[in-house]
């Protein structure tokens, strides 16, 4: 149904010794707002260079719309980059900036100033014709590096984690914006960050990504609520994770012995692996229920533990927990500020429960040993 | 209530601090002034005045008469040697441009171990100005290493010379002053962010067109550092000249050396130099009007 725009094929790009890229897989759709999310050193950016043309793949194949361009320069490619430092030309002002690929491709002149003047008023930015970047603050120099890759109508854009170097609350707004431009334009938007957060609420699918791979590809709710590795389910949001043993399969049901003794299930689904694997089961600290633990049975159904209450911290629209759950592990708890019920104080036994469906299981892989050596 | 302990110094000496970095801009700046008034301003002055003196040509004792004639004597006498001093300083510019140019644009980015080369390029510098040239005599003489073997094999005939030509004089004066021109030019070139070459190569500007609309642009102030550090001392030069130029290809600086220590005619010396100084001057702002100080504060 929906056509392919960008298509990466077994990519990988060695950088001498290092492999930044490593055998990468990617199909990304026309008109969708594709982010690709990881900490530094993950190869996102890399692999963004390559469907710009920056960098050619050591192995593998790039398609642009269906063309194999891997061997082609950037300028030759149908794409356009916001570049994470902006990248403006500082001898140029706001107008010749914008209107620089415009040029270099001999539109007409009247053309040049009309789309020159449309991409501006697009990003706010009328009025500033004349300006040098240097005259400009950071939000308004990449509002400029925006419109003047927009204005090429380019088959897909490239972004360069374009809110990199723009203080938090011009982020929030610039996010809300860069949405908005996107669907108004409705070009293909690559979108490269290592906030989760910014991920999460501009995208349309994303790919959570580290050592040159592709973890996890998806739309942002599907990857937050069944993250399929350890590295997804900690780096995209906050995961409570314990040890266990996958027991038994059964109807659908799955069920683990955590290494605390207690017993969790979970839709099979969400745990495709052999029984008798060590897995580890992961909520999110907002799917918890927290209460008192009077010694009585909670509802049928739900997962539960019991635990002793360490931390309380009062956010305001909400309350953290941490408690000390079965054989050690600490959990974290979020529980929203509704003000119906006493919150419970550390020091005091607690029961955590939560619903089978909004359980998941991973398989273990060390992840923050190798986190270290990615850095 | 015991009040907060703001300082140990007594109010005075807090004061004296203050006054301290109001005026530290100054005391730092204190040093070079010194030295700008002792080594320009006061010989500059000197020889201004000296030009409009009187001298005894022998007991050298020179009083102020306000006498102007030696400068349109200068200029009528001499004006043939300032314009092959521009001719041949221009041309050693020129050449040192075109030159220094790629080397510099290869040195900032291309090179691998930039230091390495930045110290051949100013390696020539730790030999002195005059034997390097004298060595340039060496070479380009008419029984020497290069002509002497052209002309054996009968590629050049026998009376073919460079020393003692204008070609060997600019020739000289560009291979001294290279440096100059490519230092300049490699800052300039250093500066510019790769990123925004990418940013040309995204915007459909192939190679040459993202050097010529961004790498050119960005280099200008480069340029005309590059320019004034080469064109100025090279059209005041009179080593390259004395050495490689014989007697007919004299400049503007010889001139001036003869009349200073030879005949020690200081007043024609002294307009002679600022006749030289004023044609630079005004050349330099025609010229910057053209493509420098506008852009380079753009820039900096």
């Amino acid at each position: 149904m929906q056509e392919v725009d960008v298509r990466l094929d077994r990519v990988t790009k060695d950088f001498g010794e290092t492999v930044a890229v490593d055998d990468l897989s990617l199909d990304i759709h026309e008109g969708e707002f594709f982010s690709m999310l990881g900490p530094s050193g993950c190869g996102k950016t890399t692999t963004l260079r390559m469907i710009g043309g920056f960098e050619e793949p050591t192995r593998g194949t790039v398609y642009l719309g269906g063309r194999d361009v891997t061997n082609l320069p950037p300028y030759r490619r149908d794409v356009n980059t916001v570049f994470q430092s902006y990248a403006l030309f500082p001898h140029l002002n706001v107008f010749e900036n914008v209107a620089f690929g415009l040029r270099r491709k001999k539109v007409d002149k009247r053309d040049i100033d009309r789309r020159v003047r449309e991409a501006l008023e697009l990003v706010d930015l009328r009025g500033f014709e004349t300006r040098k970047p240097s005259q400009m603050s950071g939000g308004q120099q990449q509002r400029v590096a925006l419109a003047r890759a927009l204005v090429n109508r380019p088959k897909v854009l490239l972004l360069d984690e374009p809110l990199g170097a723009v203080d938090l609350k011009l982020r929030k707004q610039m996010q809300l914006e860069l949405k908005r431009i996107q669907e108004e334009v409705g070009i293909t938007f690559i979108y490269v960050t290592h906030d989760q957060e910014e991920a999460m609420t501009m995208s349309d699918r994303l790919a959570v990504m580290r050592h040159g791979r592709a973890e996890q590809v998806g739309v942002p709710e599907d990857v937050y609520e069944n993250p399929q590795t350890e590295f997804v389910a900690t780096f995209l949001g906050a995961s409570n994770l314990l040890d266990g043993e996958l027991k038994e399969e059964r109807d659908g049901i799955s069920t683990v012995l955590l290494s605390g003794g207690d017993v969790v299930r979970l839709p099979s689904s969400r745990a495709p692996f052999r029984v008798g694997s060590a897995v580890r089961v992961g909520v999110r600290p907002e799917k918890i229920q927290i209460e008192a633990d009077e010694g009585g049975e909670p509802p049928m159904g739900l997962n539960r533990v019991r635990g002793l209450l360490r931390m309380s911290t009062y956010i305001g629209v909400s309350h953290q927990y941490k408690v000390e759950g079965p054989g050690g592990a600490e959990l974290t708890v979020w529980v929203q500020n509704l003000g119906a019920r006493p919150a419970p104080r550390p020091g005091e036994r607690v029961v955590l429960s939560w619903r089978p469906e909004h359980t998941f299981a991973v398989l273990p892989q060390g992840y923050a040993a190798e986190e270290e050596e990615a850095v | 209530m015991e009040q907060p302990v703001r300082s140990d110094l007594p109010v005075a000496e807090r004061k004296g601090a203050r006054l301290g970095r109001r005026l530290a801009p100054y005391l730092l700046g204190a040093p070079a002034s010194l030295w700008l008034a002792l080594f320009f301003v006061v010989p500059m002055f000197t020889m201004l005045s000296l030009s409009l003196q009187t001298c005894d040509p022998v007991t050298l004792a020179c009083r102020l008469t306000w006498h102007v004639g030696e400068f349109p004597q200068a200029v009528g006498e001499f004006h043939a040697y300032f314009l092959r001093s521009i001719q041949y300083g221009g041309a050693a510019t020129v050449i040192d441009l075109v030159v220094a140019f790629p080397l510099a644009y290869w040195i900032a980015f291309r090179a691998r171990r930039k230091s390495f080369f930045l110290l051949m390029l100013l390696l020539p510098f730790f030999v002195s100005f005059v034997i390097r040239t004298l060595t340039w005599q060496f070479i380009l003489s008419d029984q020497g290493l290069i002509l002497g073997t052209l002309k054996n094999l009968h590629l050049l005939p026998q009376d073919f010379h460079v020393l003692a030509t204008g070609w060997a004089v600019t020739a000289g004066i560009a291979y001294n002053f290279l440096p100059f021109t490519a230092l300049p030019l490699y800052v300039a070139l250093e500066r510019i962010d790769p990123r925004v070459l990418e940013a040309a190569a995204d915007l459909y500007a192939s190679r040459s067109m993202a050097f010529l609309r961004v790498t050119l642009p960005l280099a200008i102030p480069g340029i005309f550092a590059a320019f004034l550090l080469t064109f100025v001392p090279a059209v005041g030069d009179f080593v390259n000249a004395t050495i490689l130029g014989g007697t007919s290809n004299l400049m503007v600086g010889n001139i001036i050396q003869n009349k200073f220590l030879l005949f020690t005619d200081y007043p024609a010396a002294s307009a002679l130099s600022a006749i030289l100084m004023a044609v630079l001057l005004v050349g330099i702002a025609l010229y910057s009007r053209v493509l420098g100080s506008r852009t380079i504060e753009e820039y900096v």
